[in-house]
């Protein structure tokens, strides 16, 4: 790929008799927004964290910014920018402090007061870094992550563990990201993240990718089908959902029922039907456009946030 | 460089914020340093000098329990990591906390020092030259020590636990709480493998008599290798992620750090001099060339420790 800034290929990570990491290659490029989907232990934030230099890898290649990690890991960190998971200041440290330090490592960094404000900490850059809510101090990592100007910011998990209305506010931050054409590697475990902000996924679960291409591309892999999960009071007899009218796929996932459909209203009434004749009865029912998480149940068989 | 200037800069930063840092480099110092001098010495001038390099060595090596645990703090509650993914280095990290912690416990000294000649009228505080560059030596060494610990320990648990089973012989075996002199013989034997002696009894000489700095090659020396040879050790072993585990090479490395004091502790016990020396300064403030009865109040009688009696 021309403008790939950043390329994994067959990337290999074990911990012990533990295989992290199985073989991972995909390539990002310049000014896009990449993201790796997959649930929590799939390997996301080990491949990012050997791609910034955190860990060694165990077999494969990766390059960033046509650097090697490994090799040239003082070159690297002066290219990258990185939000960290399970991170954090020393209490004591002041947000303005914390801003200026770091900008004092690097070569080439923005000014820090125009970070503060360009992340809505303006007000709070006296504040000691144990004084700000969970929120706050995201967007501090955020702030931090982007103040040597890089090339390529990873983003891991930037928004676990906060409350909906943080988690957008978050969000806005990296769409204006993607506006500023910034290179983003994102991991996430949330549908709605990698689907709103990313230009493309790889979804990535027991240490492989299992599918890859934007978050359009993938939902066209359900064959622009809508997705409908029912409840039944009885289990339902092999074979009998998939034989509904329009259903192309069914199956169990967590004692419900998902079916893809192709003509949903037909499906909602024979399926109806089909239980009357059973003395079944629905218990619940759901209607979507199918999301990425279609694509992972797919492919696995479980729910992505298992 | 400017990396380095800039972390000890923050840590010098954050000590003052911290509510530990004035009881434990501040506070209990003082206190300590008041109430041997005070109490023990009785505030008597002569013994006051006999206390005054002890009390200074003790000062001095407490510099390493403050470095392990703001380390193990550091690397458990991931703040290390994110120095990592930043250009610095274990050795911008490392040598930051040895200056900064360096530039925190000096002034203290100093004030010690001070109020040693104007509250206690200690006659002289001897060769300045080399009270300071055992002082200096001492700090930078101690505090290496306290790196290497947070090098060899999980948590912050194991760091404490290591850290009293470090400070205990090191204060009580030394001369740094009591008098070498006072101890059975086989104790002081001991205590000639350990830094702290070499400290201990270097400060005091340097004040007692004066002693110059070439003359107290063996104490300047030895330690300044020891310094050099912990620091080395301490990025060696630095682990910046709180789950890395302590390898298993990094506790066999960690016991080349007692060489060379074992090395010493055996020349050193062959030819007696620093048993001597402490046992001759001890006699010289029990006899005291004070204008006051030099043993009034606290019963100091060296044989006693030195022979214990058969009953007890």
């Amino acid at each position: 790929m021309a403008n790939a800034i950043l390329q994994v290929e067959s990337l290999v990570k074990r911990y012990g008799e533990v295989e992290a990491v199985r073989g991972v290659s995909f390539s990002v490029e310049e000014g896009e927004v990449f993201g790796l989907l997959g649930p929590n232990g799939a390997g996301k934030t080990t491949t990012v964290e050997i791609l910034e230099g955190l860990r060694t890898l165990d077999s494969g290649q990766v390059s960033v910014c046509g650097l090697d990690p490994q090799r040239d890991p003082d070159a690297l960190k002066q290219e990258i920018g990185a939000a960290l998971q399970a991170t954090a200041l020393p209490d004591k440290m002041r947000v303005i402090e914390a801003i200026r330090l770091f900008a004092s490592f690097y070569k080439r960094h923005r000014d820090p007061q125009e970070l503060l404000k360009r992340f809505g900490l303006d007000d709070k850059k006296n504040a000691f870094y144990s004084q700000l809510s969970g929120g706050q101090k995201q967007r501090l990592a955020l702030a931090m992550a982007l103040v040597n100007d890089p090339r390529v910011c990873f983003l891991d998990e930037p928004t676990a563990g906060l409350d909906p209305q943080v988690r957008r506010e978050i969000y806005d931050v990296i769409e204006e990201l993607r506006r500023d054409k910034k290179t983003v590697l994102l991991t996430t475990h949330y549908i709605e993240e990698a689907e709103r902000l990313c230009d493309r996924v790889a979804i990535i679960d027991h240490g492989k990718v299992i599918a890859f291409g934007t978050p359009r591309e993938l939902k066209a892999r359900s064959g622009g089908t809508t997705r409908i999960e029912v409840r039944l009071s009885q289990p339902a007899s092999d074979g009998i959902l998939k034989s509904l009218e329009g259903v192309v796929d069914a199956r169990e996932v967590d004692g419900a029922y998902v079916l893809h459909s192709q003509r949903p209203p037909q499906t909602i009434v024979s399926l109806v039907k089909q239980l009357e004749a059973q003395g079944n009865e629905l218990v619940s029912l759901e209607i979507a456009s199918p999301s990425l998480e279609d694509v992972f149940i797919e492919f696995t068989g479980r729910r992505l946030r298992d | 460089m400017k990396n380095f200037a800039a972390l000890t800069r923050m840590r010098v930063q954050l000590a003052f914020r911290n509510k530990m840092f004035f009881f434990f480099v501040i506070f209990m110092p003082f206190a300590f340093f008041f109430l041997w001098l005070g109490l023990l010495a009785k505030g008597i001038p002569a013994r006051c000098a006999f206390y005054l390099g002890p009390v200074v060595a003790f000062n001095v090596m407490g510099s390493f329990w403050g470095l392990s645990a703001t380390l193990v703090l550091f690397r458990e509650q991931g703040i290390l990591r994110r120095f990592h993914v930043a250009p610095v280095t274990a050795s911008d990290l490392l040598a930051s906390s040895i200056v900064a912690n360096y530039v925190l416990t000096l002034p203290i000294v100093a004030l010690e020092l001070f109020f040693a000649r104007v509250v206690f009228h200690v006659p002289s505080l001897g060769n300045p030259i080399t009270l300071f560059l055992l002082v200096s030596i001492g700090i930078i060494s101690f505090g290496s020590l306290g790196l290497v610990v947070a090098s060899v320990t999980n948590t912050m648990q194991e760091t404490q636990v290591l850290n009293q089973l470090l400070w205990l012989p090191l204060i009580f075996l030394s001369g740094a709480t009591f008098p070498l002199a006072y101890m059975p013989r086989g104790v002081q034997r001991f205590g000639l493998f350990l830094p702290a002696t070499y400290l201990v009894n270097g400060v005091q000489q340097a004040i007692l008599n004066g002693a110059a700095p070439w003359s107290r090659y063996v104490e300047i020396l030895s330690l300044a290798l020891w310094a050099c040879l912990t620091f080395f050790l301490s990025a060696q072993l630095f682990r910046w992620e709180p789950e890395a585990k302590v390898p298993r090479r990094a506790k066999l490395l960690v016991a080349a750090t007692a060489i060379p004091f074992l090395l010493l502790g055996v020349v050193e016990n062959m030819s007696d001099r620093v048993l001597v020396e402490a046992r001759t300064a001890l006699e010289r403030f029990d006899s005291g060339p004070s204008s006051r009865p030099p043993a009034m109040g606290v019963p100091i009688r060296p044989p006693a420790n030195a022979k214990p009696s058969g009953g007890n």
